[in-house]
This record gives C-alpha cells, structure tokens and sequence, in this order.
C-alpha cells in the first residue's frame, strides 16, 4: 500500500484504510509518518474529549453511553481505548473493546484499542498520531480512553481539547495522593456508578481540593453525576462537554491549546528524530560502548562522552 | 485417649527414623504435595490431627443436623441414588427415542439438555441460532416440541430434570401443560429446574436478562412452585460449572453456597418465609480427579450448608438445612488422547460421588472431549453407576470413610477455607455484588490459568496428554447431528405459527408484557402463554424487551 | 518486522457457546508471550467478528467454540474476510471440534485447529511462526 493510497482511502472514507494506517502508526513504518504528513492539513476539525480515572470507575462504559447519544445526535465517533502493557513481556490484554459492543456494527463508530508499549507516561506517540488519523478520516468526536492510573494520566491534556476525570464512590482516601496530577487536568469530574452510597462524601472530596488549587480558572471544572449503566446524566454531561468546548473556543483557550500542542508536538517530533539519528548512528560502534565501559569503570564521566558524541554529531550533520 | 499425650512423641521418632531411613534410600515422588486445589497434604494423619473433632457437633448422624454423614438415615441402604444421565440433542423426537432407550436401560430419572437457541431463549429461526440448532441439546421452540419430547413417558411416574435456566420458568410452564394434557396434576410431579443465572454470569454464559429482574423470576418460580408443586425442586445451586471453568474445590463449595445464600435471601426479601421453599432447594457439584479430596468438599458443603441455614437463615425446619444435591462427573477431566482412559476416570469420579453421599449421578462418556456421546459411549457410563451401586457394596453401609484422620481434617479445612471466602464475599456486598465487580471471575480465571500453566510445565501429570502418549491413528464413531435437523425444526416452527391461533397468543403475550412491568407472578402468565403455543423466542423476546439483557464485560 | 511490531490478536466467541475458560486462558498466555489480545467476549456474530478483527488491524484471528456450530460459523467468517479483500490475517480455531472436520476447515482457509490438551506453548508458536507482517 503506497502513501498515495493511504491519504486518499482515508480521505475517502474508506476504514480498511484509517485501520491499516493506524497499523503503520504503530509499527513505526515510514510511510506511516508520510501519510500523517499530508493528512495534517485535514486535522483539527474533532473534538477530541480524554476520558481517564482509576479503573472500576466504568470509563469504558460511559464512553460507550456517551457514544449512543452523540450517535442520537447524528455524530460520528472514534475510539481509542489504551490499556497498559506488560512491562515485562511487553503484550497486552486490550479489553475495552469488549465493553462497547452495542456500537460494534454501527458503520459510523470507530473503535481502536492499543497498549502502552511501555510509554510511561500513559499515553504513546502512537496514541496521538492513530488520534491525528481518526481526526483526518473525518470523525466529529473522538474518545480517548486512557489506563488510569493516576499520575501518569496528565499526558492525556496534551492530546484532547476536554478532559474528563471519572470517580466512584467510596473508592477511599487512598487515592488522595495520586490525584495530584489527575485533579489538576480534569475540566469535568465525573461521579460514576452515582446509585453507589458515599455520593455526597465523594462529591464534597472533589470540590474540596478544587478549592485549594492555587491557579485563577474561568472554567471550574463542574462535578457532574452519572450512572453510566442505566444512562442517568448522560444527556447533561454531553451538553456540559459540548459547553466546555464553546467556551474553549471563545476564550481563545482553543486557539491557546493549539499552539501549545504544536509547540510540544514539534518539539516532541524533533527530539524523536534526533535521538533516532543518534541511535541510527551510534549503535554497534565499538567506540561508543567502549566508552560507556569506562564510564562504569569510572575512567570517563557521562558529561564530558556526552559533549564530544554530540559535537562529533553535529559536525558530522556539517559535512 | 491417652495416646494422645504419647501420640505426639510416637510421630516424632517414627519420623526421625523409620522414615528417614526410607527417604534416605528414596526420595519422596514430590517435595510438598498437594491436592489439585492447591492444599497440603502431609505424608501421615493420626488420631492427633482430628483430636477437636466433637463427634455429635461436627459429624452428627446421617439424616440429622449437621448433615455431615448424609442426608438419609439409611443412606443407600433405602434407595440408590437416582442414576440420571444427561441427554438430549437434535430434535424433540430424537431425543424422545435416546430417553426411552435409557429407561429401559435401567436410569431411574430423565435429565434434559436443551440446545443453546432454547437456553438463550430464541427461536430456531433466530439469526443468531445458526448452526447451534439441536446441537448441545434438544430444540424446543414451544409446548408442541415438548410434547413430542415426552411422548409416551409417563410424568406422574418418572422425575425430570431440566439443565435451563433464564427462561426455567418456561420450560417448567410447558412441563407442567404436558403434564396436565397427560392426566397428571402439578402437585404430583417431581423434579428440578437449574434455575441459578448467578453462576451463569460467571461460568456458562447462556444467561439473558440482568440481575435484579432474572432473580425476581426466581422468586416468581419459588413462589409458585411452594404454592402448587410440593415435590419440585424449584433450583439447583451448581458449582459443577464454576468447577469446569477452572476453580479450585473450595471455591466451587464457596462460589456455589454464597449464590445460595443470595437466592434464599432474595426469597426472604420477596416475602416468603425461609422453612417455606428451604426444603426444595438442591445443589449440583462436580466430581473432579483428586479422589480424596472430592469426598470431603461434598461433606464439607453439606455441613457449611446446613449451619448456614440455621445459624445465618435461623431455619426452624430441619428440612430447610439439608443440601440434596445432584453430582455430575468432571467433564474437563476427560481427553480427546486414548478416550478409553476417560472409562477409568470417571468411574473413579462416579465413586468419590457416592463415597461423598450424593442423591443422584450423572457419569459422563468417553468420547465427550471429542463431540456428543454415542449410545454405546453413554451405555458404558450407565452401567459404571450400576457397576458401583450393586456390584462394588459401597452402598451398604452410610457414609463408610467417616473417622479417616485424613477425611476429617480435609473436610474440616475444606470447610473453613470456603466459609473465609464466603465472608470475604459478604464484604464486598453478597454474591451478585461479587459477580458485578468481577471478583469471583476473577479468582477463577486465576486458578484456570495456574492449573494449565502446571500442566504445560508437566507438573500436574494428564495421562495420555503430557506423559504416557500414544501418537494416535484411531478412528472414532462420532455422534453427528444431521444439520437436516435444523432445517427441519425450522420448518415445524414455521408450520405451527400459522396453525395455531394468533389471536390467542397476542393476547396472552399482551398479558405477559403488562405483568412483567409490574409485580405479578409471571409464572401463571407464561403457562398461559405456553398453552396457546407461544413460541420461547415469542415469550423470551417480550420479557427481553422489559427486562432488556445483560451485556458481559470482564476479563 | 520492525522491533517496535506486536503481534495483534483478536480472540472470539462466534455463536452462542459461552464457555470461555479456554478462550480466556489462551488470551492470557498469548499476552504473556508479548502480544497484543483483544478478546471479544460471547455471542459474535460472523459479522461482529470480521469487523473487529479489520478495524483493530489484527494479525490473527483465534476462533474459539465448543457447541458444535463451528462447521456453519467459521466458513462465514472466512467468507466475509474474503468478501472484504482480506487474505493475509491468519485464522484458527479451537474448542470441541471432531477432527473429521478438519480438513474441510483448512480448505476454506483456517490455518489450524488447537483440540484438547493443546499446550499454550504450541500455539503461542503457531502464531508466532505464521503470522504475516
């Protein structure tokens, strides 16, 4: 399949297409990063919503509610479920999809389930950039669903315009500490499985550390209650997110979190590029692990190899 | 009893010496053993191990409270279990024929396999039936296939147990409007519908509605049935297919009594007064490889059972604390490699079934690990029951390995370890609780995967699969359903649909639906239903429509 | 196959058996063997399946069912694949499925079928030896 077949069968809406791109995406093929390439003018038209919580809290089913009402409301969807992969062995059990089966057969949802590939961050380069295709494929909305586990889910702000923090009742105190990062990028709170006692304590503990957070926000992020199993607030919380995507655009917050984006993406993709040229050029030298042997041993130290190797690299670019 | 004051030291040098000298000769096979569940065995029980044992509080007397020894005073001595060997495939007629042939072969009670359409409540012309249609077990699209079913078979003189279990109330409705066009009233007819969709969230899947309507269905058939049918067994709590989906023994006793609690609770909850439907509630286990063990967790759930009841439920009756149950071989225990060897293990199982006191038996057939038995595969299994119960004199006496050191104290453990998860399962707000949150799946899934890692790294030997081989040429007779069935069936339903009345069945369907968005008793509507000859899917599809279903999603 | 390539599979239950104690084992120990599983849970229809398996970009396709149903669903499933240009996602099965009915499965396109008493190891390999990339 040639780059030329990939951008116009995703831009003809042909899913094979956008599935096999997003293949790419992962398999780090080259063609992939062609295609993303010529697509990117075509991007920036979803809006793109990161749903995150600890696991239990039902974000896959709240996504998969969320989706039968947009569909309602005549939308189409894309999905992007990322679960975590074994440190270890490196696979991964992807069972979200499992979860949405109601839309399995709509033509006009898209579901992707991908693994952290040991991004620790929660979020991979892949994740963005298979985002970046659903965005070019044509997609109103698009979820992204994330693992969960707390501090590392801040990367997700960096991928969608709205972010919503899910909870449960009664998931106790211990969570406290990790909720740093995650009450921090939150711009709606999510009380799931609401018919749960403890509704009040968990609502009040939200509003609590919102009110300690030392940063001046025009948007306080709203606390909304659902119960995501019988669809109890599901229809508030799909205008609160639709409002919190009007007032991005109306305080320039939207215009604000573009450029960021692209100042972090740029940079992202630079420093991505170069530590691969760097890799490309260092791997197997003999000098090279050489010179990390007399760094162990103390013969060398790290910053003074780390200078010369770049300078010779950069001369080397001169040449 | 003053060896029990020498007893301790006796071990002691018979340790330090007798067995030493041995194991200086040879090592022991193993270095800790276990049973298949995980527990500890150690090489030697003695009168020490079971010196707590209160012989009147822990074991009791067959036929009395706890029930430790049985729940018959006379044991076999009265009657043999009922040998009930599960059958049905195909269609209504077929399995009518396989039925006969098995009563006259000596089985003393009638167990029906439905095929999954029917379990899942759906017609055979459903799309989603393709290519399941009378294959697990027999079609039965409406009282008419029922008919056909039991034709010539006399209801008032054989009992009947149906594997079915969210749409039971059906099924029994359809039984009960054979019976009647028989002569027979329902207050005389014996035998037992599975009727437990906890487990089935959790280990067979072939549930349809969620939680909370499914168990007022169960109420509604408790209800009913105390009210009109005093000999029917209204559930049958299993642990056999938690067991097959990979659970160790003790959460097959502990999965299975938590349900029961939630059901006798749900029932108590629905009003009714627990010494009122107590009596007919029944269990279903397994009988799987570790010989020993299987005996004691059929105690041991007999035993937590009944003190459960009384101590938990405060049943008044002694009735209410006694836990009949039906015992079916393990049926992941047997090979697709050399299936002849299946003979020799089931026949073990059948025998930890007895040895542990069961009511009635089911013994699978060789060939099951390959397809659908055949009548020589499921002849073999019968006379394996008949081999024990007359020729082998375990049934002559009660309860024969009461006393074992080793028997009692893994009764004992088995008890214990079971009752820890039960409170653990309490905690987490009672078995249906448990299930939602994907606890108990979870610890089955677990136990499924240790088991077959085990296996693999040839830790847990499967004769014929990971040691002693054979590179096999052998042809076998495979059962074949006749995809013309399918055909068929679909064809009569179709047939019956127009012959029928429709006006009636509108109008019964009608009565159905407003009953099912209220409170009232559905049972009396799906047997009015049933009798104009609604078809399953028809009713199934408006209770679906109330209800809604239930959406899996777990790993 | 580059080093950042995972082996992606999708693990079904077509029909309406719902015994997945061996699927769900099987899935684990694919994980464990580094590779991505999507496991679909009960009652996929051929279509469910086919669908899943495109748009997650699924090297294999492991079919698991023990109700006797698989001589009508695996050959839709095939045909569907077919249908939609598909030929290169490798297809197998396993459950309760007599071995007389295996030659006409491998005819329509399954590459193996893992019976009873199958080690973990041997179908991790399969797949691992005949994926296509």
């Amino acid at each position: 399949m040639s780059v030329a077949d990939l951008v116009e069968g995703v831009l003809s809406h042909n899913r094979r297409y956008l599935a096999r791109l997003i293949s790419m995406i992962e398999d780090e093929d080259s063609r992939a990063l062609e295609a993303l390439s010529l697509l990117f003018k075509h991007t920036g038209k979803a809006h793109i919503i990161g749903v995150t919580g600890p696991p239990g809290s039902g974000k896959s089913s709240l996504v998969t509610k969320l989706t039968a009402e947009l569909r309602r409301r005549s939308k189409t969807i894309g999905i992007v479920c990322v679960d975590p992969s074994s440190p270890f062995t490196g696979g991964a059990l992807l069972g979200d999809r499992i979860r949405m089966q109601e839309h399995s057969l709509d033509d006009e949802v898209y579901v992707r389930s991908m693994g952290t590939r040991g991004h620790l961050g929660g979020l991979s380069r892949a994740t963005s950039d298979a985002v970046r295709a659903i965005d070019a494929f044509g997609k109103d909305v698009i979820f992204v669903e994330t693992v969960g586990t707390g501090q590392s889910e801040v990367e997700v702000i960096d991928v969608a315009h709205t972010v919503i923090v899910t909870d449960v009742p009664g998931s106790g105190d211990d969570i406290q500490a990790i909720k740093a990062g995650i009450m921090e990028i939150a711009d709606i709170f999510v009380v799931n499985k609401c018919d749960l006692p403890g509704i009040e304590k968990k609502v009040a503990e939200i509003n609590a550390m919102l009110d300690i957070d030392p940063r001046e926000r025009a948007w306080r992020p709203p606390v909304l209650l659902t119960n995501s199993r019988r669809g109890d607030g599901i229809p508030e919380l799909l205008d609160t997110i639709r409002a919190h995507y009007e007032y991005l655009k109306e305080s320039g917050g939207l215009q604000k979190k573009g450029l960021q984006r692209s100042r972090e993406e740029l940079q992202e993709l630079m420093k991505y590029k170069l530590t691969r040229e760097l890799s490309l050029k260092l791997r197997g030298k003999p000098e090279y692990e050489e010179a990390i042997r007399q760094i162990a041993k103390r013969e060398k130290d790290p910053y003074t190899v780390a200078e010369q190797l770049i300078a010779e690299f950069l001369s080397s670019m001169n040449r | 009893m003053g060896d029990n004051k020498t007893l301790p030291a006796a071990v002691k040098r018979w340790d330090e010496n007798t067995v030493k000298k041995t194991i200086n000769r040879f090592p022991e096979r193993k270095e800790i053993f276990h049973t298949i569940s995980g527990l500890p065995i150690n090489r030697l029980y003695t009168p020490l191990d079971s010196r707590n044992l209160d012989y009147k509080k822990d074991l009791g007397f067959p036929g009395e409270y706890p029930f430790t020894r049985g729940v018959q005073a006379t044991g076999y001595r009265g009657r043999l279990w009922t040998m009930r060997q599960y059958s049905g495939f195909a269609t209504a007629k077929e399995s009518n024929k396989r039925f006969h042939f098995l009563l006259n072969q000596g089985q003393t009670g009638l167990s029906v396999a439905f095929d999954l359409p029917t379990q899942i409540g759906y017609d055979s012309d459903h799309p989603l039936a393709l290519g399941e249609v009378g294959k697990v077990g027999v079609a039965i699209d409406s009282l008419e296939d029922m008919e056909v079913l039991f034709d010539k078979i006399p209801l008032d003189k054989v009992s009947t147990s149906m594997t079915i279990n969210a749409d039971a109330a059906v099924l029994l409705a359809m039984y009960i409007a054979v019976a009647e066009k028989q002569g027979v009233p329902m207050d005389k007819l014996r035998g037992t519908i599975q009727n437990d969709i906890l487990k089935e969230y959790v280990a067979r899947g072939t549930y349809i509605f969620p939680p909370t309507p499914s168990m007022r269905l169960i109420t509604d058939t408790f209800k009913f049935c105390s009210e009109n049918m005093p000999l029917w067994n209204t559930i049958s709590i299993s642990g056999y297919h938690i067991r097959e989906s990979g659970s160790t023994a003790v959460q097959e006793v502990a999965f299975t009594l938590a349900d029961g609690i939630a059901y006798v609770q749900a029932a108590i909850d629905a009003g009714l007064d627990v010494d009122d439907f107590a009596s007919r509630l029944s269990f279903f286990f397994g009988s799987h490889s570790d010989f020993l063990e299987e005996i004691c967790k059929f105690r041991a759930a007999r035993r937590l059972w009944a003190r459960i009841m009384r101590e938990r439920f405060n049943a008044k009756d002694d009735s209410s604390c006694k836990m009949r149950f039906h015992t079916q071989t393990a049926g992941c225990t047997l090979t697709a490699q050399q299936p002849d060897n299946n003979v020799v293990r089931v026949t073990l199982q059948a025998l930890q079934a007895v040895l542990g006191g069961t009511q009635s038996l089911h013994t699978n057939s060789r060939d099951e690990a390959l397809s659908l038995p055949t009548e020589e595969s499921v002849q073999i299994a019968l006379r394996t029951q008949q081999i024990i119960g007359y020729e082998s004199g375990v049934s002559d006496t009660v309860d024969p390995l009461a006393g074992s050191y080793y028997i009692e104290t893994l009764t004992t453990e088995i008890e214990d370890k079971a009752m820890e998860y039960i409170m653990k399962i309490d905690e987490i707000g009672g078995a249906p609780a448990a299930i939602e949150k994907g606890f108990i799946q979870r610890e089955i899934n677990d136990a499924a995967y240790a088991f077959q890692k085990s296996v693999d790294a040839n830790e847990r030997v499967i004769v014929g699969v990971n040691k002693f081989q054979v590179n096999e040429e052998r042809q076998f007779d495979y059962l074949r359903v006749n995809p013309e069935s399918e055909r068929e069936q679909i064809k009569r339903l179709s047939d019956l649909r127009k012959t029928r009345d429709n006006e009636k069945v509108n109008i019964a369907l009608q009565t159905l639906r407003a009953g099912a968005e209220g409170d009232t008793n559905l049972v009396p509507l799906i047997l009015k239903a049933v009798k104009v000859y609604a078809t399953l899917g028809e009713i199934c599809g408006v209770l679906r429509e109330i209800f809604g279903e239930y959406k899996a999603a777990d790993l | 196959m580059s080093s950042s390539t995972k082996i992606r599979v999708l693990v079904a239950k077509p029909g309406l058996d719902g015994h997945d104690r061996g699927a769900k084992i099987v899935a684990r120990a694919l994980r464990d063997a580094g590779m991505e599983v999507i496991y679909t849970g009960l009652r996929q229809t051929p279509e469910m399946i086919v669908r899943a398996a495109l748009d997650e970009g699924v090297h294999c396709i492991g079919l698991s069912i023990l109700s006797g149903a698989h001589n009508a669903l695996f050959p839709k499933i095939m045909e569907l694949l077919k249908a939609e240009g598909v030929n290169d996602i490798l297809v197998v099965g396993g459950g309760i499925i007599p071995e007389d009915d295996i030659p006409a499965l491998k005819k329509v396109g399954i590459g193996e079928i893992f019976g009873p008493g199958t080690p973990l190891d041997e179908i991790v390999e399969y797949i691992q030896n005949n994926v296509k990339f």
